[in-house]
């Protein structure tokens, strides 16, 4: 099947109107999945989760360990059923759209790395999984990748959770390290370990540094706004329902080993918080659809992160709720955003209203998700909003801290009430809008249908949610062991977060009113953010550094390559041969010499000094000819046949392309240098020899583990079948370096012809 | 460079050199010698063809040229690494066999053999890879 779509063939059965049914695997794959996590959910919430483990790399610590405990289990379902709507919410969405295949195959992988990321029970499989989860994210926010502004929003993307990811993997190895090994289980299960550890603070800020990159923390944030250049399918899967949150899932689970304590606590609340008002603060000065979107996730993401930080039942409990109700409600107002888009060719705010009468469905799905944004009862918005302000209240002890974080909180909130006024009510009940780029003609079925479901569930969630709420205790569980929260009921009785909701509608009512009077205007860059520091960053320093150091080292000057390159080898490895105290100790043991190889010696010195001193090219060319010969003298004495038939041909053919590119070379040879440069060159070159004449001194006269050398020649011809050692060792028992010299003779040998063709085409 | 002694010389050679380039190959196993030194004598063998005629001259002697030698080397060796998966062995585990042969002596063949053969042919496609390419400039 993907051969098949993959043909170009396939591209165009794919735009022929109304073929859909070959994408049906597309949408079966993720529907499939669901089935088989709701089908094990009896068992994750009985605490008998089902397990699976398949070989990997067993040298690395690294298998496939699978577990879909609850934790795994909300976010599986999440993850697998908003990725079939999104799948079928596409193919009308992409219709006529080029790089289908592309685009079916970004995002399945990116359903699948994400499935595998809340399911892995290994945190090396977390990582290679969450980083996959950046590369589909970097392939699909880039889908249009003819265009600068995808190109620029997508590297934007993958360098800011890249290098989040880069800090995350330091984490894990020293989590890993601390521990022995990545199992998740046995990681969990004595977080105590880690606590008195010295490396806990930088596992904890390591750990951070992904799930904040990853989840658009401040001040990281600003990629995700910039990602919605992206498809809007893709806005509403990766951008806002699922990948977003892996930041908040890697938190939940790892909680129970880093949270609980003050720095995380401090990070988390004040990370967060910043987040939930910046996002809340930015979106109301937006005017595109997807921007609005866009910010709110951002300080939805900040909420979730406040309450996981707070560390009691109470919150783990409205993280989770928050998250999921974000997930449906968000997933839908993506999902009705596309089809606006899609219908009338704008998403400008200020241009759009009235939109009832040309699709009445849709509205419907926009009142019900915004119904939820809001908070309003009975949706599971207002569930999680009243969870989240009973936490922040009964969070801390003294009322003032307590208090002002429930402030912060309404601030937030309230935005949100705002905002989805303007989305629920403005753009559909409004005044009529325009003029509109498009003319709406009826959305497709397909358009339309998974938005309402998503909005459904999260009615249907917020009016029985009994049957969330084992699922959710489970988890809670997972976040903090041992944890008991409330039953989620939708009425919580007369009590002060009532009160705050209601202050919450009142106030978002009240900025709904200062919006309408004052909609927001496009606006220039501010000269400070978060934003203006990456691009100064990425496109300013980072490139002058590189310019900087690429004149610097890579002038264009052979003789000055040499000395680099000698020199930071003497000051590197003679640096290390002095420290090492080593050079007084070995001196060849007791061998006698006799006349014929202090003849050689001195003949060899003779020819050195003759390559140096040599009036001519071609002299020196010869003198080094006769230093090599001497080399091979040397072999045949100390009994080194191999060495020595080698040495010699090496030699022929060394001077054989030596006079080759003879007539290249520029004709005078007896350069003028400088003084002061040739006695730098003196001494890098004496300094070199010296250092190499210790190195062998210190190499034969030191041992560090037994000889290799006698087993070699005890097995050769048992194992190897073979009475020449030398040989035997070249091609059988380090066969693999052999293989790996060959590799790079042949790679050497194309760089030479493809230098040899550059320049040829020069000239 | 053209001159009718080493032309001729060149000629009379060329067999020997081949032939003792795949001596040097084959006897590497219990002698000085192996598959780079094979490899070289073979090339340097070219490479005299290449300075008595020219460079195309010395090309044509291979059919495929230069270029057909790393791949086929390379892919030698690793094939030859490759074949002790299929006895379910680690990568480049060696493998012997020994053939009776009529007349009372026997052939001793091994995996290691085709690994050295992958070393001279890829050693010989570098080398002349990079004398052809300069002299042909």
């Amino acid at each position: 099947m993907a051969s098949h779509l993959a043909t170009d063939r396939g591209k165009t059965l794919l735009r022929v109107p109304g073929w859909r049914w070959p994408l049906a695997p597309v949408v079966a794959l993720p529907l499939a999945l669901f089935a088989f996590a709701l089908s094990h959910a009896p068992a994750a919430l009985a605490g008998t989760p089902w397990e699976a483990t398949i070989r990997w790399l067993p040298a690395l610590g690294l298998s496939l360990q699978l577990r879909l405990d609850s934790l795994s289990l909300v976010f599986t379902l999440l993850v697998t059923g908003i990725g079939t709507l999104v799948m079928a919410y596409s193919i009308p969405y992409m219709q006529g759209e080029y790089g289908l295949v592309r685009y079916y195959a970004s995002l399945t992988l990116f359903m699948l790395a994400m499935t595998g990321l809340v399911v892995a029970g290994n945190l090396l499989l977390l990582f290679v999984c969450w980083e996959l989860t950046s590369i589909s994210s970097y392939l699909l926010i880039g889908f249009r990748h003819e265009e600068v502004e995808s190109q620029e929003a997508a590297l934007q993307a993958l360098l800011i959770t890249g290098a989040g990811g880069l800090a995350m993997l330091a984490g894990v190895v020293l989590i890993g390290q601390v521990y022995g090994g990545f199992d998740l289980g046995v990681i969990l299960a004595e977080p105590a370990r880690l606590r008195a550890h010295p490396w806990y603070g930088w596992a904890l800020g390591l750990i951070l540094a992904g799930a904040f990159t990853k989840s658009a923390q401040f001040p990281f944030h600003f990629w995700l706004p910039e990602a919605m250049v992206a498809p809007t399918p893709v806005s509403a899967y990766l951008h806002s329902a699922t990948m977003v949150k892996a930041g908040i899932y890697l938190l939940a689970r790892l909680a129970p080993l880093l949270g609980g304590t003050r720095a995380w606590q401090a990070t988390l609340l004040t990370v967060g918080g910043l987040t939930m008002l910046l996002g809340a603060w930015q979106a109301l000065r937006q005017h595109d659809l997807k921007a609005i979107l866009a910010y709110t996730t951002i300080s939805s993401l900040g909420t979730m992160v406040v309450l996981l930080g707070l560390g009691t039942a109470g919150a783990a409990q409205a993280a989770l709720v928050t998250l999921i109700a974000h997930a449906l409600y968000k997933g839908a107002l993506f999902l009705v955003a596309g089809a606006i888009d899609h219908e009338t060719g704008t998403r400008d705010v200020r241009l759009l209203g009235g939109l009832w009468v040309h699709g009445p469905t849709l509205g419907l799905v926009a009142a019900l998700a915004t119904l939820s944004m809001a908070g309003l009862p009975p949706t599971l918005g207002f569930v999680a909003k009243e969870l989240g302000y009973g936490a922040t209240l009964g969070w801390s002890a003294q009322a003032v801290a307590a208090g002002g974080l429930a402030l912060v909180l309404l601030a937030a909130n309230a935005c949100n009430v705002a905002l989805a006024v303007v989305l629920g009510y403005r753009v559909f009940f409004g005044e009529a809008g325009g003029p509109w780029p498009r003319k709406p003609h009826g959305a497709s079925w397909l358009l339309v249908l998974p938005g309402l479901l998503l909005a459904a569930a999260s009615w249907l969630a917020g009016l029985l949610p009994r049957y969330l709420d084992g699922a959710v205790a489970e988890a809670v569980g997972h976040v903090l062991p041992g944890a008991h929260p409330a039953h989620l009921a939708l009425w919580h009785g007369w009590s002060l977060p009532l009160g705050l909701s209601v202050a919450t509608l009142g106030s978002g009512a009240a900025l709904y009113a200062l919006w309408t009077r004052r909609p927001p205007a496009p606006r220039g860059e501010p000269r400070w953010s978060a934003l203006a520091a990456y691009r100064w960053l990425v496109h300013r320093a980072l490139p002058a550094a590189a310019a900087g150091l690429t004149r610097a080292l890579q002038n264009g000057s052979l003789r000055f390559y040499m000395i680099v390159i000698l020199a930071s080898t003497v000051v590197v490895a003679g640096g290390t041969l002095l420290r090492s105290g080593l050079l007084g100790r070995g001196i060849l043991g007791g061998e006698a010499y006799a006349w014929p190889e202090l003849l050689m010696t001195g003949l060899l010195v003779a020819a050195a000094l003759g390559v140096v001193l040599a009036p001519t090219r071609l002299g020196a060319i010869l003198s080094l000819g006769a230093v090599g010969s001497m080399v091979t003298l040397l072999y045949v004495r100390f009994r080194a046949p191999d060495l020595a038939l080698t040495q010699l041909l090496i030699e022929a053919l060394t001077v054989i392309l030596l006079l080759q590119v003879f007539h290249y070379l520029p004709p005078g040879f007896e350069e003028t240098v400088r003084p002061r440069r040739a006695a730098l060159e003196i001494v890098v070159a004496v300094s070199v020899g010296l250092l190499m004449a210790g190195l062998v001194l210190v190499a034969n006269g030191v041992q560090f583990a037994p000889p290799v050398a006698r087993y070699y020649l005890e097995q050769s011809v048992p194992l190897a079948h073979g009475h020449n050692v030398v040989n035997v060792i070249l091609v059988d028992f380090r066969g693999y370096d052999t293989l790996g010299e060959i590799t790079v003779l042949a790679t050497a040998a194309i760089g030479v012809y493809a230098l040899l063709r550059a320049s040829r085409r020069k000239a | 460079m053209s001159s009718l002694i080493l032309r001729t010389v060149a000629r009379l050679l060329l067999p020997i050199l081949v032939l003792i380039s795949l001596f040097l190959l084959l006897r590497g196993h219990n002698s000085p010698g192996g598959g780079f030194v094979g490899g070289l004598v073979c090339a340097a063998a070219i490479i005299l063809q290449m300075l008595a005629y020219d460079a195309p001259t010395a090309r044509r002697m291979l059919r495929g040229g230069p270029w057909l030698l790393l791949p086929l080397g390379l892919g030698l060796a690793l094939v030859s690494g490759l074949a002790s998966l299929l006895w379910g062995q680690p990568f480049m585990t060696s493998h012997f066999a020994s053939v009776p042969l009529p007349g009372g002596s026997t052939l001793d063949l091994g995996l290691p053999t085709v690994f050295d053969l992958g070393v001279y042919l890829v050693v010989l496609g570098t080398v002349l890879l990079i004398v052809l390419s300069l002299a042909e400039e």
